[in-house]
């Protein structure tokens, strides 16, 4: 399946490579740094090329290409989603995924791609198995290794690996037993000129950060679940469950993961919560930027975090502002305007004004840029979901037990609500 | 960061690694990249000390070198030694460089062979399972036999951990010695048998790289992979999805032949619920009928369908996928839409993603237009999109425009337009083109759309749509004068050589409509014609020509002039072109016999371009594969094959072999709970076995011991009995190994609440008939035995209920997962081999003091063994406690509080009695699984203000449920216990009782057996089973001449084996 990995830096430079069958030479990037020299921006490349013996299927994450070499048929989905898994990990174990993390890691890099791929297919992607095999790296860890010369890797089978329940380790064990819920809600929206919405849509999902001693079984149930439209489950939730009951029921896996993500239904409405009034108008040489941001439907809550950003056209040579609230900068080089706006107070409405001025000689350009927001909503769920309620059976005493487990956990629901990709046309 | 985390970078900055180490950075190694030789020596240095952290370091370091792609071969040698290191972690980066040098260096990786091979025989399956993956990984052709050994000992191995990594040996050793393929393809099959969610994937794997088209092997397997499919981890699932979609291919009848029929399909299973009971249903009628006409979907069909369709909802675009290409190429047409929500959720994600699952829609919209309508704005471009994905979501927004949907894509298309990516608004143009070529409803407003961006001030939007304005055109010239005109006119100011090309060539084409412009636009073009571009040039001479044979008058001369210009261009296209024409329009002498027809030649009307989708024939191509993605047939792919004229034979998927070993069965998760209570010791392996199995199932028949009544639910009991057997024998292969509890325990989970659930409300539906269509060749004795079991009021237990003879028309009452069961049955209808529980021969009236009515302050309890079938659960012991409130006031909130149970152990509580009055008594049951062992259970009774710590220990003989089996049945089971499992003593009945009937009598009371009909005099048998782990229980009394008899207890449970010989022999010698 997956012959080969390389991996590849903004500056060109292939600084690792790994290897699960025969060894193929690098230079098969060479195709790859072709299609590269093509596209306008690292994200352009098209994921799928075709070479005369290989197939290169690549990611482009963390500012490095992630370039797997296939020599087969494949289904492309399985590499990249699979790809995008290694990276998740090299995150979780260091913290983020980027070249010098890497670079400063490569020993358990190798180990995690060995241990994460056989002969081309995957044997064991799940952090929490991975973790049992390999420890992540931390000081305390370096410390005691360097003084006992233990290592890093775990001479046992991880019991998950081979339990019914493959994402959760065994044995954990909590003096604080904790659960903690994010639902997060994102609006993608476009809205046009005139402020009318041409398309919005709530995507959601659940984080959970999840510290509970020995196997938990959780029953998280909504009061509204019909709005869910389309789901996703992480794997430890019980499919026929939730098709009957319309309740979450799982065996969480420790630590932080994301228990759904989910869709809301396009027959409700989608409140859209600020308004943006933008006034962009260019003439010979110059032009006029007025931007006012406004809250509209948030519930009473409070719009944070607001930043707006806006690609100008190319011919922009500078612009010269004033905010009334928050700070600007304007990006000569991208050409990026970056207004971090931060509250909107309903009473006195933040204002962005100035001028803009154009290269010399060049055309005015025809159209307006976009806008697109950011910003966040704490408490609120747009969607209206709510959690209705978290049960907890303990596992210590073994199956059909109705016991509860000896702890009481703590457990907590946050609601927030930001936006996804939040556009506004001008 | 690990120690030496440095190293890497080293190169850059010679000492970075070792600043932090002083243990080894002292180390006078010069850094990494002195010169090559002495680098290399010092490593080599390292690797001979007898240090492990030396080691380490320099492994580090080679690791290093390995993975920046650096030659670190001439270090083989040292290397190599070192894999017999103790430390674990020298051992792994030793087996990382051997796996990538050992290729190259042949003679010397054979040195680390030895090493392997003890590692193959360690106790620690890891341990095991690493050494195969390294030594099949070294690609060494030498070893190939050493590798086939250890492959076939592996297949066998009792960890699912090690046979997986053997499933993925296989591919391995295939590719370093083809000539293997027959004795791997043998490996496969015993592999692809396998029951473990862990292995089946791998297997399969292993399959389609081996040989996708042994499509006999998976026939056996095929109920499994499907029943399995929801538990396998996500990789494995995307490969039997993708597997199980050639093999539908290649079985089963296109379901789409008749859409008259697959729209009836459709109302038919509408519904989710309704539609497994319905088609189980026919299941069972079709299992026996062969389809006939009209078509009925196979069985196994539907099932594929069914238990996939869950996996939409996985995480991972890659299930997602590949469950929408069987559902595309193998589904109904009418439940392929469903897909479609799934796919569109996956635009969410990654970009990458995006883009792969945009071109599968992109492809899917081709063919099926209504299924993404309703998701239309989904595919609305932002401008934050990479280019690729835009042009996608162009392209699919333009195969689902229809004319309701026209109007809202042509304004999004029109804010597409003054984007500044001059690409995108090309693209977004031609896109509008089609959308009017295919819509005539809209061409006009398209038409008149485009016309409007002619007076775009960006160049590169006016080229663009008068190329497609000339294609619409084409289409239906009749009507658009000013058009042409309108385009004639532009021909001055516009620059873009193929705007200016297509402007040319419409004039001539349609010269007559613009018969005063056409020829003063020839003049001003042979005015600039040097300085043309080439594709203008030509189209000038097209012009040129046309003109002049339709208006000769006018054009003749310009049309010499432009044909001696191009006489002498650069480009020889353009003097071939020039020549060519000359001959036609203006021959030198004669008329020539070309010239006649020159009319003909340059007018002939054109037939208009069909504007198609670029993605209509990719559906050649299977869904979701990278020949699909690329458009061209990549290595390895095979075509999914069309479907068969008539259906393969369907009984090939059948297993009557042994069908509890390889199908699922509903109660399969039963039979393994039960197996549970068994002494263990390996605890992990088999329960991947019972999970995967169990999970699948538990919901079916969770359900159907609720729906159908308890009937149902003991039914399962006698199954899983012999069923129990079945394993049993198979548990003395390697292969499936021991069972474990305390894993299972947490496995059953899901079951287990659900079960628990549900199960209380089974007890008041007493009388469901028993739905067995099957069986009906022996209706009665089944019925005898099933109507027995329905008596869970533990007070009339002895008395005996009537057969009950299974209604004829049982099947149209089947409640749906008893039709699964059904389904089940059909599998396996050797009747005869059943073992199933029956009611209790005798059942004890004397209680035993639980709480005394001293310690309790006036309450008192006491507690009876009723030997029914628990209420809460079939594991449990369902015990009767009685309460006596001595007092003269009332007792209030009686209840369990704390437990302290043995590990494994579970009780089932009462509900709570809010009030006992004085002087009242009252009865509540509970049920206690005592996981086979007489531990005590101890717990409290609380009342409103106080504790009192009680506890019930069971006789040994109250841990069984009695069991009816034949006899053959019985000697066959005894004979597989023996040995350990077998405990006999030496016992002189006294005369008086040497009789059948106080024998029986007393057997009964003792323990909660049944007796066993025997052929022999003096000869007498029992059989039960225990209540929680379902283990068989046989006893034989065989009584000899001088009132001597001779006990032998055949369990698996040898306590209990010992325990209940010593007991019985009290019993029976008692005066």
């Amino acid at each position: 399946m997956i012959h080969s990995l390389f991996m590849i830096n903004s500056a060109g430079d292939i600084f690792m490579e790994k290897h699960w069958k025969s060894v193929i030479s690098r230079s098969v990037c060479d195709y790859f740094f072709e299609e590269q020299q093509k596209a306008n921006s690292p994200e352009d490349v098209n994921p799928v090329i075709s070479t005369p013996h290989h197939y290169l299927i690549h990611i482009y994450r963390e500012n490095i290409y992630f370039v797997a070499v296939c020599t087969t048929e494949v289904p492309p989905l399985f590499v990249i989603e699979f790809l995008h898994r290694v990276v998740d990990t090299f995150t979780d174990y260091f913290g983020d995924g980027g070249e010098t993390a890497i670079k400063d890691n490569y020993v358990i890099v190798y180990e995690l791609l060995e241990e994460m791929l056989d002969n081309g297919f995957p044997l064991a992607t799940e952090s929490n198995i991975l973790k049992e095999l390999i420890k992540p790296p931390n000081i305390l860890r370096t410390v005691v290794n360097t003084v006992t010369g233990s290592s890093n890797l775990s001479d046992t089978l991880p019991t998950g690996q081979l339990s019914n329940v493959p994402w959760r380790r065994a044995g954990v064990k909590y003096t604080n037993n904790e659960a903690y819920f994010d639902v997060i809600e994102e609006i993608d929206a476009i809205i046009d000129k005139q402020g009318s919405t041409v398309f919005a849509d709530i995507q959601g999902v659940i984080d959970c950060c999840v510290k509970l001693s020995g196997m938990p079984d959780l029953t998280l149930s909504f009061m509204n679940p019909r709005i869910l439209d389309d789901v996703s489950f992480h794997p430890c939730v019980r499919f026929k469950r939730w098709e009957s009951e319309r309740v979450l029921s799982f065996v969480p896996p420790d630590g932080n993961f994301r228990l759904i993500s989910y869709h809301v239904g396009s027959q409700n409405m989608v409140a859209i919560p600020v308004y943006v009034k933008p006034n962009i108008s260019f003439r010979e040489g110059g032009g006029r930027f007025d931007v006012t941001v406004g809250p509209k439907q948030t519930m009473g809550k409070l719009v944070e975090s607001v930043v707006i950003t806006c690609a100008m056209p190319k011919v922009v040579l500078n612009m010269n502002l004033t905010p009334t609230q928050g700070t600007y900068t304007f990006d000569p080089v991208a050409k990026v305007l970056t207004w971090d706006v931060g509250k909107i107070n309903p009473q006195k409405l933040p204002n962005l004004r100035g001028n803009i001025s154009l290269q010399s000689g060049s055309p005015p350009p025809e159209s307006n840029p976009a806008i697109s927001v950011q910003f966040k909503i704490q408490q609120m769920a747009v969607s209206g979901l709510k959690v209705n309620r978290l049960d907890m059976y303990g596992e210590s005493s073994p199956k059909k037990s109705f016991t509860f487990e000896k702890y009481k956990p703590f457990k907590g629901v946050k609601y927030l609500t930001k936006a996804g990709n939040f556009q506004v046309r001008t | 960061m690990s120690n030496g985390g440095g190293s890497y970078n080293a190169q850059n900055d010679s000492r970075a690694g070792s600043t932090g180490e002083p243990d080894i950075g002292t180390e006078p190694t010069g850094g990494f990249f002195s010169a090559d030789y002495k680098k290399h020596d010092d490593l080599k240095q390292m690797l001979d000390s007898n240090k492990d952290n030396l080691k380490l370091e320099a492994m580090k370091r080679i690791v290093g070198m390995v993975a920046k792609g650096k030659d670190a071969s001439d270090l083989f040698a040292a290397v190599v030694k070192n894999v017999v290191s103790k430390n674990i972690e020298v051992k792994k980066l030793v087996y990382v460089y051997l796996v990538r040098y050992a290729e190259e260096q042949q003679d010397l990786a054979l040195l680390s062979i030895a090493t392997f091979q003890r590692a193959l025989k360690d106790p620690n399956q890891l341990i095991r399972a690493s050494a195969l993956r390294v030594l099949s990984s070294i690609r060494v052709p030498v070893i190939v036999p050493i590798m086939m050994l250890a492959l076939k000992d592996s297949v066998v191995d009792m960890s699912p951990y090690v046979r997986k990594t053997a499933a993925h040996a296989i591919p391995k050793l295939y590719s370093l010695d083809p000539e293997q393929k027959d004795q791997l393809i043998q490996v496969i099959e015993k592999l692809l048998a396998d029951k473990t969610t862990l292995v089946v994937g791998s297997a399969v794997m292993a399959f389609e790289e081996l040989c996708p088209d042994r499509i006999d092997l998976i026939h056996k397997n095929y109920r499994k992979l499907c029943n399995l499919l929801v538990d396998v981890e996500e990789w494995g699932q995307v490969v039997i999805i993708n597997m199980l979609t050639r093999y539908a291919r290649t079985q089963f009848l296109d379901p789409n032949q008749q859409d008259a029929v697959a729209d009836d399909d459709k109302n038919f299973y509408g519904d989710e619920d309704e539609k497994d009971s319905e088609e189980e249903e026919d299941d069972d009628e079709k299992e026996k009928t062969p389809p006939k006409k009209p078509y009925m979907m196979d069985p196994d069909h539907r099932l594929l369908l069914r238990n996939t369709k869950p996996l939409l909802q996985s995480r991972n675009a890659a299930v997602v996928m590949a469950v929408a290409q069987l559902y595309h190429h193998i589904a109904p047409k009418s439940e392929v839409g469903l897909v479609a929500k799934a796919l569109v959720r996956l635009l969410r994600s990654h970009r990458e993603i995006q883009h792969v699952v945009l071109s599968n829609v992109a492809t899917l919209t081709t063919i099926r237009k209504g299924m993404f309508e309703p998701y239309l704005k989904s595919f609305f471009v932002r401008p934050s999109d990479p280019i690729h994905v835009r042009t996608l979501k162009l392209e699919i927004l333009t195969n689902l425009a229809t004319e309701t949907s026209i109007s809202t894509i042509l304004r999004e298309f029109q804010t597409y337009v003054t984007s500044s990516d001059k690409d995108f608004v090309a693209a977004t143009i031609q896109a509008i083109g089609r959308c009017a070529s295919s819509i005539s409803e809209v061409t006009e407003t398209c038409l008149n759309g485009l016309v409007g961006l002619l007076s775009n001030r960006n160049e590169y939007v006016v080229a663009e749509s008068v190329v497609v304005i000339k294609k619409l055109l084409q289409m239906q010239p009749d009507s658009h004068s000013e058009i042409i005109q309108h385009m004639a006119k532009l021909a001055d100011s516009i620059t873009v050589p193929m705007a200016r090309a297509s402007i040319l060539w419409m004039v001539g084409e349609y010269s007559d409509r613009v018969p005063k412009i056409a020829p003063d636009l020839l003049r001003k073009m042979a005015k600039n014609f040097i300085n043309e571009e080439d594709i203008v040039k030509l189209q000038i001479l097209n012009l040129a020509a046309k003109l002049c044979i339709t208006n000769p008058k006018q054009t003749k001369l310009l049309c010499q002039y432009v044909l001696n210009l191009a006489k002498y261009d650069q480009n020889y296209d353009i003097r071939d072109r020039a020549r060519f024409i000359r001959q036609l329009v203006s021959p030198a002498g004669e008329k020539g016999a070309l010239g006649k027809h020159a009319k003909k030649i340059f007018l002939a009307s054109k037939p208009a371009p069909v504007l198609d989708s670029s993605f209509k024939d990719r559906d050649q191509w299977q869904l979701g594969s990278l020949s699909h993605m690329i458009n061209q047939r990549a290595s390895g792919y095979s075509p999914l094959p069309d479907y068969p004229e008539t259906a393969p034979d369907p009984t090939v998927r059948n297993v009557e072999v042994n069908p509890w070993e390889q199908v699922p069965m509903p109660w399969a998760e039963k039979t393994h709970k039960k197996k549970a209570g068994k002494p263990k010791k390996e605890a992990f392996y088999s329960d991947e076995e019972e999970e995967s199995e169990s999970e699948s199932d538990s919901e079916e028949s969770s359900s159907s011991s609720s729906e159908s009544g308890s009937e149902s639910e003991s039914d399962d009991d006698s199954k899983s009995e012999s069923g129990s057997d079945k394993e049993k024998k198979s548990d003395e292969e390697p292969e499936s190994s021991s069972s474990s509890s305390s894993e299972s325990e947490s496995s059953s989970e899901s079951e287990s609440e659900s079960e628990s659930e549900s199960e209380p409300d089974t007890k008041p539906q007493k009388k469901t008939p028993p739905p067995k269509t099957k069986s009906s060749a022996k209706p009665k004795k089944e019925a005898k035995q099933e109507v027995s079991l329905l008596d869970l009021d533990v007070i009339d237990m002895s008395s005996t209920s009537a057969p009950v003879p299974a209604p004829a028309s049982a099947l149209d009452v089947l409640s749906p997962s008893l039709a699964s069961d059904l389904q089940g049955l059909s599998i396996n209808d050797k009747k005869d081999t059943a073992i199933s529980v029956t009611t209790p021969m005798f059942v004890s009236t004397t209680s035993h003091e639980l709480l005394h009515r001293m310690t309790g302050e006036g309450l008192a309890a006491n507690y009876r063994f009723t030997r029914g079938t628990c209420i809460y659960s079939t594991s449990m012991v369902p015990v009767e406690v009685t309460f006596t409130n001595h007092t003269d006031s009332p007792v209030c909130n009686i209840r369990i509080g704390d437990k302290k149970l043995q590990a494994g152990m579970t009780l089932q509580e009462f509900p709570e009695i809010p009030s006992l009055p004085g002087g009242g008594s009252m009865s509540v049951s509970i049920g206690i699984d005592f996981k086979d062992t007489i531990q005590p259970a101890n717990f409290q009774i609380c009342t409103q203000d106080r504790k009192y710590n009680v506890s019930i220990k069971p006789p040994v003989g109250e841990l069984f449920q009695a069991v009816t089996m034949s006899e053959a049945d019985f000697t066959a089971q005894q004979s597989k216990l023996t040995g350990m499992n077998e405990n006999s003593g030496k016992v002189s009945i006294p005369s008086q009782h040497n009789n059948s009937k106080t024998i029986t009598a007393r057997m009964s009371e003792l323990a909660n057996v049944a007796p066993v009909s025997s052929s022999q005099d003096g000869l007498y048998r029992f059989a039960g089973k225990t209540v929680s782990g379902g283990t068989l229980l046989l006893v034989t009394v065989k009584v000899g001449e001088d009132n001597s008899a001779n006990i032998t207890v055949n369990c698996e449970l040898m306590a209990i084996c010992s325990m209940l010989v010593k007991e019985v022999k009290q019993k029976l010698s008692q005066a």
